[in-house]
Parts: C-alpha cells; sequence; structure tokens
C-alpha cells in the first residue's frame, strides 16, 4: 500500500516563502539588479509570490520571468515515446548584470536547475545566479546547491513528492509520497 | 496529450487533438526566434536532409531554417544536383541516405503519395513538405495558427479559399484541417479548376468571387499555377485577374476586418493586387513567420522522445 504525508500545509508554506523572501533580500543587500526567474510549471507561482511578499517588504517590485526548459532537457529526442510539452518562455527584461533568483518547486537531480542555467545563459550575462526552491528532496546527480530551501526532506529516490498550489491546483500543499517496501 | 507519429505526412489523418496540440507547440516555437540567441539544444546531434525534387524557396528555407535553431544538422539534395537524375530510384537515394545514419527527411515531390511511400520503406522520420496536389501539411497548419493568432478561434470562422482548387495542396490540407477545428470553409474558383466531388470534404462551391467573400472572415488566395496555363483552364490570365482577383474593388465588398492570406508566391496583379498584398488586411508575412514555428514544432514533435515522467526530472 502507498503512504502519503503532508509535509507542508498552507500556513506552512505562507511561513516558508516569507522567509525566504527576507533571506533573499538580506543576502543581496536590497533589491539593487534584482529579478525573479521561475520554472515552469510551479516555479513560476512560487517565484510570483516571493515578489509579491519582497514588494510588501520594500515598497519595490520586481520583474519576473518564466522559464520553459523543456528545449533544453538531456533526455528528449531519444527515439519514440512521445516529446514532452513545450510552453513559452517569458523573460520581458534584459538579463545582462542582474542578479537573478532562480526559483523551483522542487530540487532532485539537479538536471533541471541545469537546464536552466543554460538556457539563461543564452539570454544575456547575469552578474550571477542564486537557486531558490520550497523543497530539496536529495539525490544530486550534478554539482548543484540551492541558496534559499523551504525544507529538507529526506527521501528514497522512488518517493515522490508532490507540491500542490492554489494558482494551478487549488489548494496550497507539499505531500511525500511513498511507495511501499 | 504527447505527440505519437514518427511521420508527419498530411492533414487528413490527423485528430483534433493532436492538430490543436500541434498549434500550441508550434505558439511556445514562436518566441524562440524573437531571442537574442535564435537557438535552442533541443535537437543536438540529429541529422535532417531537405529532399525536394520540385522548386522552393520559402518552405525549404524555412525547414532549415526551423532545424538549425533547433541545433540540428541540416542538409539540402536537389534534384537537378543529385543521382536521381542518373537514374537512382527514390527509395535507393533514401537507403543510402539513411546508411549515413540520418534521423529525419524532409521531402517535396511532385507524385501525391510519395512520402507516404517513403515513410513505409525508413526508419527516419519523414515529413512532408508538399506532396503533388495530395497535401502540404505543413502549410495548413501554420495558416490555421496564424488564424488562430488574428481572430482568436477558428471554430466558427468564414474561410474562403480562393483560386486553383483542381491542383492545390494548400486548398486540400486546409479544407481536411479547418474543417475539422470546425470553420465553415468554401471555395471559389473557375468551373475548370474546382474539382468534381470537393462537396464531398464538407465544403460549399462558388463561382462568384462576390458571393463566396461577402461573409468571409478569411479570403484566402491560392496563387495560379501559370506553368499549368497551357492546358487553357480559363481563357486568358487577364480575364482570371479582372473576374477574380483580389484587388481594392473587391475589397469593399469584404467585412473590413476580413483578413487576407496567400501561401506565397504571389503573382502580384493576378490573383492578388500589389496594394491588397502590402495592404493593412493581409498578414501574409505573419504567415511566413508563423511558418518556421510551425516546422520548428514539426522536427521537434516528430523526432520523438522517451521521458519516464516530467515529475521525476
Amino acid at each position: 500500500m502507498n503512504h502519503s504525508a503532508t509535509i507542508l500545509d498552507k500556513a506552512a508554506i505562507e511561513r516558508t516563502l516569507t522567509r525566504i523572501a527576507h533571506e533573499i533580500l538580506e543576502r543581496n543587500k536590497g533589491i539593487e539588479d534584482l529579478c525573479l526567474i521561475g520554472i515552469r510549471s510551479r516555479g513560476d507561482v512560487i517565484a510570483r509570490r516571493l515578489a509579491q511578499k519582497i514588494e510588501q517588504i520594500e515598497k519595490v517590485s520586481l520583474p519576473v520571468g518564466i522559464i520553459d526548459i523543456t528545449l533544453y532537457r538531456d533526455d528528449i529526442s531519444s527515439p519514440q515515446g512521445g516529446q514532452p510539452q513545450v510552453r513559452s518562455t517569458k523573460i520581458n527584461f534584459d538579463l545582462n548584470g542582474r542578479k537573478i533568483v532562480l526559483v523551483d518547486d522542487v530540487l532532485f537531480t539537479g538536471r533541471s536547475t541545469r537546464a536552466a542555467i543554460d538556457q539563461i545563459m543564452d539570454f544575456g550575462r547575469p552578474r550571477n545566479i542564486q537557486l531558490a526552491v520550497l523543497i530539496d528532496r536529495g539525490h544530486r546527480e550534478l554539482p548543484i546547491r540551492p541558496d534559499y530551501v523551504g525544507k529538507n526532506v529526506p527521501t528514497s529516490r522512488d518517493d515522490d513528492v508532490k507540491v500542490s498550489l492554489s494558482e494551478t491546483d487549488g489548494e496550497d500543499k507539499v505531500e511525500l509520497m511513498s511507495k511501499a517496501r | 496529450m504527447r505527440w505519437n507519429r514518427k511521420d508527419l505526412l498530411g492533414i487528413e489523418d490527423l485528430s483534433v487533438e493532436e492538430i490543436n496540440h500541434f498549434l500550441d507547440t508550434a505558439f511556445s516555437f514562436r518566441e524562440i526566434s524573437t531571442r537574442p540567441i535564435k537557438k535552442v539544444p533541443a535537437l543536438r546531434g540529429k541529422t535532417i536532409v531537405n529532399l525536394f525534387f520540385e522548386p522552393s524557396t520559402r518552405t525549404r528555407t524555412s525547414f532549415e531554417l526551423a532545424g538549425k535553431r533547433l541545433s540540428a544538422d541540416i542538409l539540402n539534395i536537389t534534384t537537378a544536383a543529385s543521382s536521381l537524375v542518373k537514374g537512382e530510384t527514390l527509395i535507393d537515394t533514401a537507403a543510402n541516405l539513411e546508411a549515413m545514419k540520418i534521423d529525419m527527411m524532409i521531402m517535396r515531390h511532385s507524385a501525391s503519395g510519395a512520402p507516404h511511400f517513403l515513410a513505409s520503406r525508413v526508419k527516419a522520420s519523414v515529413i512532408n513538405a508538399g506532396d503533388g496536389s495530395h497535401e502540404h501539411p505543413t502549410q495548413a497548419l501554420l495558416d490555421m495558427l496564424t488564424i488562430k493568432d488574428k481572430l482568436g478561434k477558428i471554430e466558427g470562422v468564414n474561410v474562403v479559399i480562393v483560386g486553383d482548387i483542381l491542383h492545390s495542396r494548400v486548398a486540400r490540407s486546409n479544407i481536411w484541417g479547418l474543417t475539422k477545428l470546425g470553420a465553415n470553409v468554401s471555395v471559389c474558383a473557375p468551373r475548370t479548376l474546382i474539382p468534381r466531388f470537393i462537396e464531398k470534404l464538407g465544403v460549399k462551391v462558388y463561382c462568384n468571387v462576390y458571393e463566396a467573400v461577402r461573409d468571409a472572415d478569411v479570403v484566402y488566395i491560392l496563387r495560379i499555377q501559370l506553368e499549368r496555363q497551357k492546358s487553357n483552364y480559363f481563357p486568358s490570365i487577364r480575364e482570371y485577374a479582372r473576374l477574380f482577383g483580389i484587388d481594392r474593388e473587391k475589397l469593399r465588398h469584404l467585412k473590413k476586418n476580413a483578413v487576407i492570406m496567400h501561401p506565397g508566391p504571389i503573382n502580384r496583379d493576378v490573383e492578388l493586387s500589389g496594394d491588397v498584398a502590402d495592404g493593412e488586411n493581409s498578414v501574409i508575412l505573419e504567415q511566413v513567420t508563423n511558418g518556421l514555428a510551425v516546422r520548428m514544432a514539426a522536427l521537434y514533435l516528430c523526432s520523438g522522445g522517451d521521458i519516464e515522467s516530467e515529475d521525476t526530472y
């Protein structure tokens, strides 16, 4: 039988994002040249929420971009099976010289972060790229480390971390689904 | 949904879901060409051959650029420079290309069904870039993307296709695609250029332009294939231009915001007058821009891909 446990509820997600917003401001000593880029899907939602929180604190709005990493994945184009859906990338500002906070919901192997970094480099030369994730579940396959972590969750490789957000899924919740062993 | 076809041969056998999925994908690809670096690594290491047995500038260039923007290696073979002039068969040419481990063939051929024949005999993906007077699927897809973009929808839109319906693969692909997505399609041409039983495809037939275009949201003008004029389908080019050519005078009988489309190349002042082609109703160059995105989507989708699950990434 499969087992699921709630790791974060609505209030916990709210508090976590508030803390990350403060950490981003603290680390960057303000918002100068700062921007947020969320990885589709759900990283973009979290990026927008972080931008709102930063705006509440600093009274200035930050540019927010969305990237779809599908075309930069390292596992497309193997024969047959069907290609993953490509969605739009929207970055309506110049990335040159910016401090970018890359936002994703779950950090796992690190491969999507690698894809996102490669894609950002094709858009310009940012001053630096930082990584913010809601959940770090371990099992990295690349030398990638997050700068801001909502919650570290020890998982087995076969587990599934399911992030639900009200904008896309109707409710705020993070669950850990474990397979019976 | 997921795209599960190795080949793109025609619109006739695509489902509504497949067409919509394709259009959504093409829409996403459009943005890539506006980036500072207009290139993504999606098809890195793939080899694509453009196999064109009929002349083409737009379609061939569009496929070539699409391949390059997806980081594929793409090469061009045209009839005059190939072994076909030495008598090699199509299948032998394809088998030799495949022996060099190519992944995709984009083919234009004067024989209807040639790409289907090829696709059944090679492992590589085959994309039909126009076969005889049968189909030109990427043209129809770019036209549908343009209509969706300009009018916000395809369902319920009135589209009139004016011109040489008899010889036009563009007309056939568009009729299949547009009727599947719920558009009301009519065709308009001299009787001699309307194939028998075309009504069976679910279109209305007009021989009078004024009647045909009255309620049109889209007037889709086909090129008069001057190379076929020898066969006397109509008395003279001049007469055709006067009766069927869309010019400023006929434009006044259209709805004010009607959209003028043409697959190119235009015979100016034959089927379409220069001022209308360059006028504000015309979206002809937007069709070309969308064509690039559609061909990127075609190459991407047909190149396959095996993903365990999007969530494990």
